[in-house]
């Protein structure tokens, strides 16, 4: 099926946790037995039909899977291109793909006997999908989130506190997304025994990247048979489109696809205010190097000298310095394109697809809006387009009117 | 035998404990902490551990991680700490040097390539804390066929059933850590770590020297005493961030020192 004498890219990682030369296992020797004992557990959950049928049935109505698979016709006659379809992953609970993979791995903390439940968040919405599935769970929940975060988001931050969550603001080196990662790795090494850390993207030490990606794939996988429903037996998308930060809502789009040779691949990072030597950008895969944070391998925004940088981005759930190990792969083997969309683009595509499918995004899958609105003009109108709508922009309004100049004190 | 060898060699012929310090590279600043290393061994501080500043230090509390962002405010670079490293060789060519950090500022410069700056310089061994035994083939074998030590964190995580794997390509000496948490957190009680570090002793011949959690003389010499040796770290860090003259700081070291060595 694929090139170069692979016979799949659908077989990673490897035992080390290896995408190549990506992934891995680098923390402390403190967590080294529980990843272990995670990476078990996980194994045995993967083949377990009452792990699954738990999840099913939570997705199905808790969450409210299947998202729809929405053809836009008014944005497909705007572009005068390709066809353009919509994964509604923004109408699930909690607004966004994040929960997808928090009801996978709070039902494994279950069965794992750990009554403590650890997060990370930026912009929110992995924090407020871990603090409602704990809260449906009656289990303590402790999100980790950059004092500068706390600051620019502060109705998520009430959200998890009203779901009975406890948000730490972080303070320790710049207050954001990456520090945050860095406390919750901290509380998670001091209190081993009773918590389970619930990652939100496909990053972090091996089994994690594997993890959330299969938690995620669901996506995937129902865009498989909704267009096949939509468009005919055997249809496949001629290309998938999502944004990236981490990439867990693209991998979850793109991972049942990597063995159809046919299904162009393409990830939208954040090009902040441009891609160039000034890194106000999080464009780890076009403008970072291979290093390793958080427990894997991967592209990183870094200086000279291995110190790590700050993204920057208008969204705050792109916001992040490296890009899962998977991605990293994918990008290195050719298998999937990576493309970089700036804050000014995105905020254009943001408001376009308001006024023409009564769809408000978040900033986040406009980014991999904008990608669409630039490659589908130039596509002919049987070429089929599937872009994951990964959240709404509820939460964005505030920052949108900000930079539209609009006054928003009532 | 390298430079560590041979001390615990010494220590252990006039039958004393190993008295270990940490101090951040360039904290505050290159001159200052200079002025500090130098002074260390005169202190009574038997091996130095010289902490490479990181941006992201997972394994640290709020002590190092502030040290280690002031190293960085202050322009310190791992060229700069190995220019450090140099400095203090030209006046001292017997006690040990582990450098101390995480692993990406020694990736991004290129394994090959840091140890032999790192050997040149006259280092001795490393604690990279991100790099457990599944990682070994990254930089631990490599620096082991370089002559450096490579020294392994052991925690009380670090069941008996884990416990070879995590000996297996270890050097020098063990660092147990005495906690599950992160540097400059809760006292270690000595009655706890006693039985772990006894557990560690037999599975290996080599020094179990025990670190996290120590600040005070009296906790160096309980700690010191139920093992080969400690470490202290926070608790000098401390006080170099609060802007004590050298002379102070090098008071304190001395008291810590003698805490261990009276054990």
């Amino acid at each position: 099926m694929a090139e170069d004498g692979v016979n799949s890219f659908m077989t990673g990682p490897d035992e080390a946790g290896r995408f190549g030369l990506f992934g891995g296992r680098f923390v402390s020797e403190t967590l080294m037995p529980l990843i272990l004992e995670l990476e078990a557990r996980y194994e045995h959950a993967k083949t377990d039909p009452t792990f699954w049928a738990e999840m099913d049935d939570l997705w199905k109505h808790y969450v409210g899977r299947p998202s729809p698979l929405y053809y836009a016709p008014r944005l497909t006659e705007h572009l005068g291109g390709a066809k353009i379809y919509l994964k509604r992953d923004e109408l699930n609970h909690t607004g966004a793909h994040k929960i997808n993979n928090v009801l996978g791995q709070i039902i494994l903390a279950r069965r794992m006997g750990k009554t403590r439940i650890i997060a990370e968040t930026g912009a929110g919405q992995h924090g407020v999908a871990t603090a409602t599935v704990c809260a449906k769970f009656g289990l303590k929940c402790v999100v980790y989130m950059g004092a500068h975060d706390v600051e620019r988001q502060a109705p998520n931050v009430f959200r998890m506190r009203l779901l009975g969550a406890e948000v730490i603001p972080v303070t320790s080196g710049r207050g954001t997304l990456k520090d945050a990662m860095n406390d919750a790795l901290r509380d998670w090494v001091t209190n081993v025994r009773d918590t389970f850390y619930c990652i939100g993207t496909v990053a972090g030490p091996h089994p994690y990247p594997a993890m959330v990606r299969d938690f995620q794939s669901i996506i995937g996988k129902e865009v498989r048979w909704q267009l096949a429903e939509q468009e005919g037996e055997g249809r496949l998308p001629d290309t998938v489109v999502a944004a990236i930060g981490g990439g867990s809502n693209a991998m979850g789009l793109f991972y049942p696809f990597l063995d159809d040779p046919s299904v162009n691949i393409i990830g939208v990072e954040a090009g902040g205010k441009g891609v160039d030597d000034r890194m106000q950008h999080c464009a780890s895969l076009t403008g970072g190097r291979p290093g390793v944070l958080h427990g894997n391998r991967t592209y990183l925004l870094q200086d000279g000298d291995g110190q790590i940088l700050e993204g920057f981005s208008i969204s705050a759930g792109l916001d992040y310095p490296g890009i899962g190990p998977e991605h990293a792969w994918l990008h290195d083997i050719g298998r999937a394109q990576y493309v970089s969309i700036t804050d000014a683009e995105a905020l254009e595509a943001f408001q376009l697809c308001c006024k023409l499918e009564g769809i408000i995004p978040a900033l986040e899958p406009s980014h991999a809006l904008a990608h669409v609105m630039k490659i589908a003009p130039t596509l002919p109108k049987d070429h089929i387009i599937v872009m994951n709508m990964c959240g709404r922009g509820d939460k964005d309004i505030f920052t949108v009117a900000r930079h539209l100049g609009f006054d928003m004190k009532i | 035998m390298t430079r560590i060898d041979d001390t615990f060699a010494r220590l252990k012929s006039q039958g004393k404990k190993a008295f270990v310090a940490y101090i951040m590279g360039g904290d505050p600043d290159e001159a200052t902490s200079l002025a500090v290393m130098k002074g260390l061994p005169g202190a009574g501080v038997d091996i130095i551990e010289l902490g490479m500043p990181f941006t992201d230090p997972m394994a640290d509390g709020p002590t190092i991680q502030a040290a280690g962002q002031r190293a960085l405010e202050g322009g310190m670079t791992m060229d700069r700490v190995l220019a450090m490293v140099r400095a203090f060789r030209d006046g001292d060519k017997t006690t040990p040097i582990v450098l101390m950090g995480y692993y990406n500022p020694i990736y991004s410069r290129g394994v090959d390539r840091f140890l032999k700056d790192a050997t040149e310089a006259g280092i001795d061994g490393l604690i990279v804390v991100d790099l457990p035994p599944e990682e070994d083939d990254e930089l631990c074998l490599p620096a082991q066929k370089a002559g450096l030590n490579f020294i392994r964190l052991a925690t009380p995580t670090t069941d008996d059933k884990r416990l070879p794997k995590v000996l297996q390509n270890t050097s020098g000496f063990v660092y147990y850590v005495s906690i599950t948490g992160i540097t400059g957190a809760a006292a270690a009680q000595a009655a706890d770590v006693a039985p772990e570090v006894a557990r560690i002793k037999r599975s290996t011949d080599l020094p179990v020297i025990v670190g996290f959690g120590i600040n005070t003389p009296d906790s160096a010499r309980s700690i010191a005493g139920i093992a080969d040796g400690c470490v202290v770290g926070s608790a000098i860090v401390k006080d170099i961030g609060e802007g004590k003259p050298v002379a102070e700081v090098l008071t304190k070291v001395a008291a810590l020192a003698a805490g261990a060595h009276s054990a």
